[in-house]
């Protein structure tokens, strides 16, 4: 784990909000979280939890005549939330890139694959077109393109969505970023594409060294790669914290929640797959205090205030939660439930 | 591709074929459209009139008729009812002005539309994007023989800054001569196709502004021009290629009537008008495949630059 690594991301208190012709709609609220050299912090929720919108801000992707920003997002010391337009673009891709959930929609349809990743490295660096095109040719290499030379100049309706993906991966290693962020970069692919990708990607993460931030609805891809993990609900953070405190000691009913949605093959088949009762919030209009406490089976008066994201847990400072309660009052009903958390199945803590 | 071209020519063929035949027709069931009866003139007699059938063929069968015509077309032989001179000398002699003003003006209409489309989508919801789709839509809804008469009255007579229509040979009068008899015509025509152009390039920009490679775009830090250029107008354009070639093969073909007329170019569109006017069956016949033939033809031009331009595209 990357403890006395390098900080490349401190996120503060950022709150993003847009004007709608319904309201505004207050899509990230108060999301603070730190990414440090060779991590990847995996944000979690569901669609419309302001995950994506996260990602998204601190490409400067949110930017809108519509849209307000509060709080800070260092890049080393670039403030993205801040930054002018010129700086903005001076870091996108090359010290910190993205790659999109949709590998069918996210490369122009008319150009070729490889000038689409040429143009790129020609934006930030002074290459000739020959010196980029081997550059180029080595990255698509790298990501398992194989007849890498012949693929440059395809264009991107010749490749399958796995291959598209693979490129958009080469795309955002192309300038040797210091921070990758992959917004759902395996949603739109087949099951047995999604473990290559993932399997790139970790393979990726260790060879150089980035901060990756993985944004994803799918607890399993998030076991499978993520150091530590941020979950999301309705524009909040809720709780953050390693891998392994947030699937064996969650303290967020919600986080319960998600848990418990997971169905597993070492239990007997339920008759329904479980979910969370209820609706996640309008973010126009959210509930007051904790946005969880409609869907909340604790939901008690404290949670009308709202509630601070802080460690709770006593010895674990770098697990953060946003519910009221006491750890201990919490594992009390998590044992009562035991249905929520995988904790309640006997793994070990 | 080849053979997209050979399949191509065959259908414009057909097209033209068609075309001649349905126009005979029409002009043949025409009240009052009797040729000889209108060559004989007013104060004629049944023996006069039998003779001019006799004499031009009006007495045989259709088919043979359109036959006969058909056949003159194609030799340039074909001679007008209405007064006697040869129909394809005619247009041949239009030519050069209806090509001066179709390129002229879809050079203007293009490059125009183009720039106030992309200009209005990028400040799509200010004033100056109000501003100018206000003036787009009036200049939809301006008339061109209206507009003209008004150009060519204050611009030409009153102020005496343009020539008051005609059309002057590049040979005989110079190159200057002949751009200031064709720079009002050229806008005249222009301003109606600027006006749809604009519009319907501002909602595909704004359109394309959604796409994700957009996003990836500006995710590549590329400069906020190059996305605009490289990635959203290169895309926004596609449609309005293929409406360019359609609207640009109507007025090559004939189609500018009004515009000429007004200013009195003398091109194969006001000669269309004026034979139709006299009901004259062999220069409308041969200018309405003369017009089939350049729409035809620019139909399949844009479908080859429609595969040049979106490799998604196969010419099969």
């Amino acid at each position: 784990m990357a403890r006395h690594s390098e900080l490349l991301l401190d996120v503060r208190d950022l709150r993003v909000c847009f004007a709608t012709e319904e309201g505004i709609v207050q899509a990230v609220d108060e999301v603070s979280f730190k990414l440090h050299a060779g991590e990847v912090l995996a944000v979690v929720g569901e669609s419309g939890s302001g995950k994506s919108v996260t990602a998204m801000t601190l490409m400067g992707l949110t930017r809108s005549p519509n849209a307000r920003f509060d709080g800070s997002a260092k890049l080393r010391d670039l403030d993205l939330v801040t930054a002018g337009d010129d700086e903005l673009r001076g870091v996108r891709a090359e010290q910190i890139a993205m790659i999109f959930q949709d590998p069918m929609t996210a490369l122009n349809p008319l150009h070729r694959i490889g000038r689409q990743i040429v143009e790129q490295i020609q934006a930030h660096r002074d290459v000739s077109d020959g010196a980029a095109r081997d550059q180029v040719v080595a990255l698509l290499e790298r990501v398992g393109i194989a007849r890498a030379r012949e693929r440059y100049d395809a264009f991107p309706h010749e490749l399958s969505g796995g291959m598209r993906q693979r490129v958009m991966i080469a795309m955002a290693l192309s300038c040797e970023p210091a921070v990758l962020i992959a917004d759902e970069p395996t949603t739109a692919l087949d099951v047995t594409i999604q473990a290559q990708i993932l399997e790139l990607l970790k393979e990726l993460r260790t060879r150089t060294n980035a901060g990756v931030i993985l944004v994803t609805h799918d607890l399993g891809v998030v076991a499978e790669i993520a150091d530590r993990i941020a979950v999301m609900y309705a524009g909040r953070i809720v709780e953050q914290g390693t891998t392994d405190e947030i699937f064996y000691n969650p303290q967020h009913p919600y986080t319960w929640g998600l848990l418990g949605s997971i169905t597993r093959v070492d239990r007997p088949r339920p008759d329904r797959l479980p979910s969370i009762p209820g609706l996640p919030p309008s973010l126009i209009r959210p509930p007051r205090g904790c946005h969880f406490r409609p869907r909340c089976p604790h939901a008690h008066d404290a949670c009308l205030s709202r509630p601070e994201l802080r460690a709770r847990v006593a010895g674990a400072t770098g697990h953060e939660d946003r519910c009221v309660m006491s750890p201990e009052s919490k594992r009390e009903l998590r044992e009562a439930d035991g249905q929520i958390g995988l904790v309640a199945g006997g793994v070990t803590q | 591709m080849g053979r997209f071209v050979v399949r191509r020519l065959a259908a414009m063929l057909v097209v033209m074929f068609a075309v001649s035949v349905l126009t005979f027709l029409i002009f043949n069931v025409i009240p009052n459209g009797d040729p000889a009866d209108r060559m004989a003139g007013r104060n004629s007699t049944p023996v006069q009139i039998a003779a001019i059938e006799k004499e031009w063929g009006f007495d045989k069968p259709v088919y043979t008729q359109y036959l006969t015509t058909m056949e003159k077309v194609f030799s340039g032989d074909l001679i007008s009812y209405a007064n006697q001179t040869n129909v394809v000398e005619e247009i041949v002699r239009g030519i050069p002005r209806t090509f001066a003003l179709a390129i002229g003006a879809a050079l203007i209409w293009f490059s125009l539309g183009t720039a106030l489309g992309l200009y209005t989508a990028i400040r799509a919801g200010r004033f100056s994007d109000t501003l100018v789709t206000v003036l787009a839509l009036i200049g939809v809804s301006m008339p061109v023989f209206w507009l003209g008469a008004l150009a060519s009255y204050y611009l030409g007579f009153k102020l005496g800054l343009f020539p008051n229509g005609g059309y002057a040979e590049i040979g005989e009068h110079g190159l200057w001569e002949w751009v200031k008899h064709m720079i009002l015509p050229w806008f005249v025509l222009a301003t109606l196709f600027v006006g749809v152009y604009s519009r319907v390039l501002r909602s595909n920009v704004l359109d394309t502004l959604n796409d994700d490679y957009v996003r990836t775009a500006r995710a590549k830090g590329l400069s906020e021009r190059r996305v605009m250029i490289h990635h959203v107008l290169r895309n926004s354009l596609i449609p309005i290629v293929t409406l360019w070639g359609l609207d640009f093969g109507l007025v090559l073909g004939g189609g500018a009537i009004l515009t000429e007329t007004v200013f009195d170019l003398q091109g194969v569109g006001q000669y269309f008008a004026e034979s139709v006017d006299q009901l004259d069956v062999p220069p409308v016949l041969a200018v309405t495949i003369f017009g089939a033939f350049f729409i035809v033809l620019l139909n399949t031009i844009v479908d080859i630059v429609y595969a040049a331009l979106d490799p998604r595209i196969r010419l099969s």
